[in-house]
């Protein structure tokens, strides 16, 4: 049940990926890479993660990819410019990617098979690890000043979104 | 019957490298973002993965902290992007390669 759930999410996401590396148009690839997020989440729970499934959701697919659909709908981003490319660089894009892709599968798959670590998860399918109160603990402890710290970056992120898309009177 | 990590290992080097890929192909600014999200996300599963291989919670601290950052990146990202469009009219990064305008 385990490994069905895992290949049917991976095929989302590795779909999802290649169907934004596919897409010509932004908004078909902002949804292509929402699939891509919400199957991840759920790969998340698989691995035992609540936590960051559900934060996964949140922030990357509700927060973070509204931001961008809306900056896409804003600036009427269509059709991808396409110029004229030299003969070569297509011959890289189509055969040198999948040949890289092809040949780092191959090497990754080859020396974690003969890794003494890979001997599966062991995690079965509700049972959860990292619970999110153990991992409200650990952050308000150890992590505390990284977590004080993220504060401050947001804040900052904020400022600078409002001084940057105000439109400047005084220039 | 369980998974064995490097699945969820491959599964993240393939997001990455659809990340990296598409950053070098695309060439509308909007994607040029989209794809470094994918990067994280990659990233980002590979920490789960090692946190329940390791039976250590830090991996899910590590994966709050990307997201809060790429939440960040995104947000001033975004902006820099209306603020350019603005004065260019464009969103092709081959035509945006002057500080100046």
């Amino acid at each position: 049940m385990h490994q069905f759930l895992f290949l049917l999410f991976g095929a989302f996401c590795v779909g999802g990926a290649l169907n934004l590396l596919i897409q010509k148009k932004t908004i078909n690839s902002a949804l292509s890479l929402i699939v891509v997020m919400g199957s991840l989440a759920l790969l998340y729970l698989l691995l035992g993660a609540e936590f960051v499934a559900v934060v996964q959701v949140i922030i990357y697919a509700g927060a973070i990819m509204v931001l961008y659909i809306f900056v896409i709908m804003l600036l009427n981003a269509g059709q991808e410019e396409q110029e004229e490319a030299a003969k070569g660089s297509n011959v890289a894009k189509i055969f040198g990617i999948p040949g890289l892709f092809a040949g780092g599968f191959i090497g990754i798959w080859v020396l974690l098979k003969h890794s003494p670590a890979d001997k599966g998860t062991g995690f079965r399918i509700g049972e959860l690890y990292g619970p999110a109160s153990d991992v409200g603990m650990m952050l308000f402890t150890k992590y505390l000043l990284a977590f004080e710290v993220t504060s401050i970056l947001v804040l900052i992120a904020i400022m600078g979104a409002v001084v940057l898309a105000r439109r400047s009177q005084n220039l | 019957m369980t998974v064995p990590i490097s699945w969820y290992l491959l599964l993240s080097a393939f997001l990455f490298a659809c990340g990296v890929t598409g950053f070098l192909i695309k060439r509308n600014v909007i994607t040029l973002f989209m794809s470094i999200e994918l990067m994280l996300n990659g990233v980002n599963l590979s920490f789960i993965a090692f946190a329940t291989r390791l039976h250590a919670l830090d991996g899910h601290i590590f994966v709050f902290f990307v997201m809060v950052v790429a939440a960040a990146e995104a947000a001033v990202g975004l902006a820099i992007i209306i603020s350019v469009y603005r004065t260019r009219e464009t969103l092709n990064v081959d035509r945006v390669n002057l500080l100046k305008l």
